[in-house]
């Protein structure tokens, strides 16, 4: 897992060889919201820019968004979140993937947490 | 756990809403709503002074029975949801946490000299809810097994003088006890003991009345809304209606009896959303035609988890309350279809003996 980074959202992107970010939420997150109830993922080609709203996703009590941590271009969405929202929930670093993007811009990735800068914030929120 | 009315409360325990959510309906929850006000009323004169507040009958409420009634204000608008109980020497009411200071205040200048009014400061309140909740709590106390709903009794349970109603906040069989606080512990980790009940916080209680269409006082409640609006004409019972031996006599009479021989131009109604994107409070309803013109708001909303879908109320003007009627929802600026259904979304399971 070092290839993935961590926005201070609590997002996650894990880049690909090919230039492709894999993007999520955390375990943090996911525990924080509680069960997610609707995922609404964005069209593919759309454009995204680092920090703008990507996902709109919806728990039991609140509804919130994850937000692109970095700009790019969404080349696919996890269809299952539709019928099965709670893959979020049960697997956030894997099956609960949101988007994947074409990223525009890796140096953007280096403005990111590592997994110990991340744990050390979570730690201590 | 967040702030509630100046109380700590926990939204959820450690398994989350939608879990706590189906155990109650599947088994027994446990809620400590101790937060609500408990007030004992007493005097020969405390019936009608209730009356005097309340489009309801008290005077004819016999002994061990409950009954669900409102405060309303000289507009009509409703000040508050409550229970009242017959207790033979007094009358025991339970209010709302963010409005029993207000009620008590109201009630002390309205009817103080006539009864006696007593804050029950040193009480809990514990609810039991759930088709498990009758043999968990006749393991302790069988002689509440056969308790009709909405009645209530003196009963000790586990050697501590409680007194029980049947009744609650889920739609399903279920008791309210009250119980000293000093013992209220000891009473909900005896309860927790059965592998039955579970702990339930304050989101699942939500989800579960929503679910079983009951309101939430300033949500679907409000001195914007009337009885007669929210659905509630049937806790106004005849005898207080036009043409009944104590009609009117309350605050708000004109406009609530009015609307009780004309019918009042909106209506609270169930709202069950299309798609799975849930509607929530404070969303405006569009007709459901162009989508152009206003015609309601929701007042409360969410998913529920034993739909399985996202579920709201919301008042809508009359011509769009019959069930079936397609209204639109608008939520993050775009409309959603949602058709108007009938309350409860979930089949109602109160005792019946």
């Amino acid at each position: 897992m070092s290839a993935v980074k961590f926005t201070k959202d609590h997002e996650w992107i894990l880049m690909q060889d090919d230039g492709i970010g894999v993007i999520g939420i955390t375990d943090y997150a996911q525990d924080q919201l509680g069960e997610l109830v609707y995922v609404e993922l964005p069209e593919i080609d759309k454009e995204l820019s680092g920090g703008s709203d990507a996902v709109v996703i919806e728990s039991v009590k609140a509804a919130g968004e994850v937000k692109a941590p970095v700009s790019g271009t969404v080349v696919a969405v996890n269809e299952a979140l539709a019928d099965e929202p709670e893959k979020v929930n049960n697997d956030p670093m894997g099956d609960g993937w949101f988007i994947k993007m074409k990223i525009t811009d890796t140096s953007e990735l280096d403005d990111l947490m590592d997994e110990d800068a991340y744990k050390e914030y979570t730690d201590d929120l | 756990m967040v702030a509630f009315a100046g109380y700590h409360m926990p939204v959820q325990y450690a398994h989350g809403i939608i879990h706590e959510h189906k155990h109650t309906r599947a088994a027994a929850g446990l809620f400590d709503v101790s937060h609500m006000g408990q007030v004992r009323i007493s005097g020969e004169g405390a019936a009608s002074a209730l009356e005097s507040l309340a489009p309801m009958d008290v005077v004819d409420l016999e002994i061990g029975h409950m009954r669900y009634g409102l405060f309303t204000d000289a507009g009509g608008g409703v000040l508050d949801d409550f229970l009242v109980a017959n207790a033979g020497e007094h009358l025991d009411m339970v209010i709302n946490a963010a409005c029993k200071k207000d009620d008590l205040h109201r009630m002390r200048i309205a009817v103080g000299d006539r009864c006696r009014i007593e804050e029950l400061e040193g009480r809990a309140l514990l609810a039991l809810q759930g088709p498990a909740a009758c043999e968990v709590l006749g393991a302790m106390a069988p002689t509440i097994i056969n308790m009709p709903f909405m009645t209530a009794a003196d009963v000790e349970l586990a050697g501590i003088a409680c007194v029980v109603s049947r009744c609650g906040y889920t739609g399903e069989d279920g008791f309210e006890i009250s119980v000293p606080g000093a013992a209220a512990d000891a009473l909900a980790r005896k309860l927790l003991a059965n592998d039955a009940v579970a702990p339930i916080g304050l989101g699942a209680r939500d989800s579960l009345r929503l679910e079983a269409g009951l309101c939430l006082y300033g949500h679907d409640l409000t001195l914007q809304t009337t009885p007669v609006e929210a659905g509630l004409r049937w806790t106004i019972a005849k005898v207080r209606q036009p043409g009944g031996q104590r009609a009117g006599g309350f605050p708000g009479d004109d406009r609530i009896l009015r609307q009780l021989v004309e019918g009042a131009s909106r209506r609270l109604v169930g709202l069950r959303p299309r798609g799975r994107a849930p509607v929530r409070a404070g969303a405006e309803l569009m007709d459901g035609d162009g989508g152009s013109i206003g015609i309601g708001i929701v007042t409360s909303g969410g998913f529920g988890p034993t739909v399985g879908a996202p579920v709201a109320m919301g008042y809508v003007g009359s011509a769009h309350q019959k069930p079936g009627t397609i209204v639109q929802a608008v939520v993050r600026g775009k409309q959603l279809p949602t058709e108007v259904v009938r309350l409860p979304f979930v089949e109602r399971r109160y005792y019946r003996g």
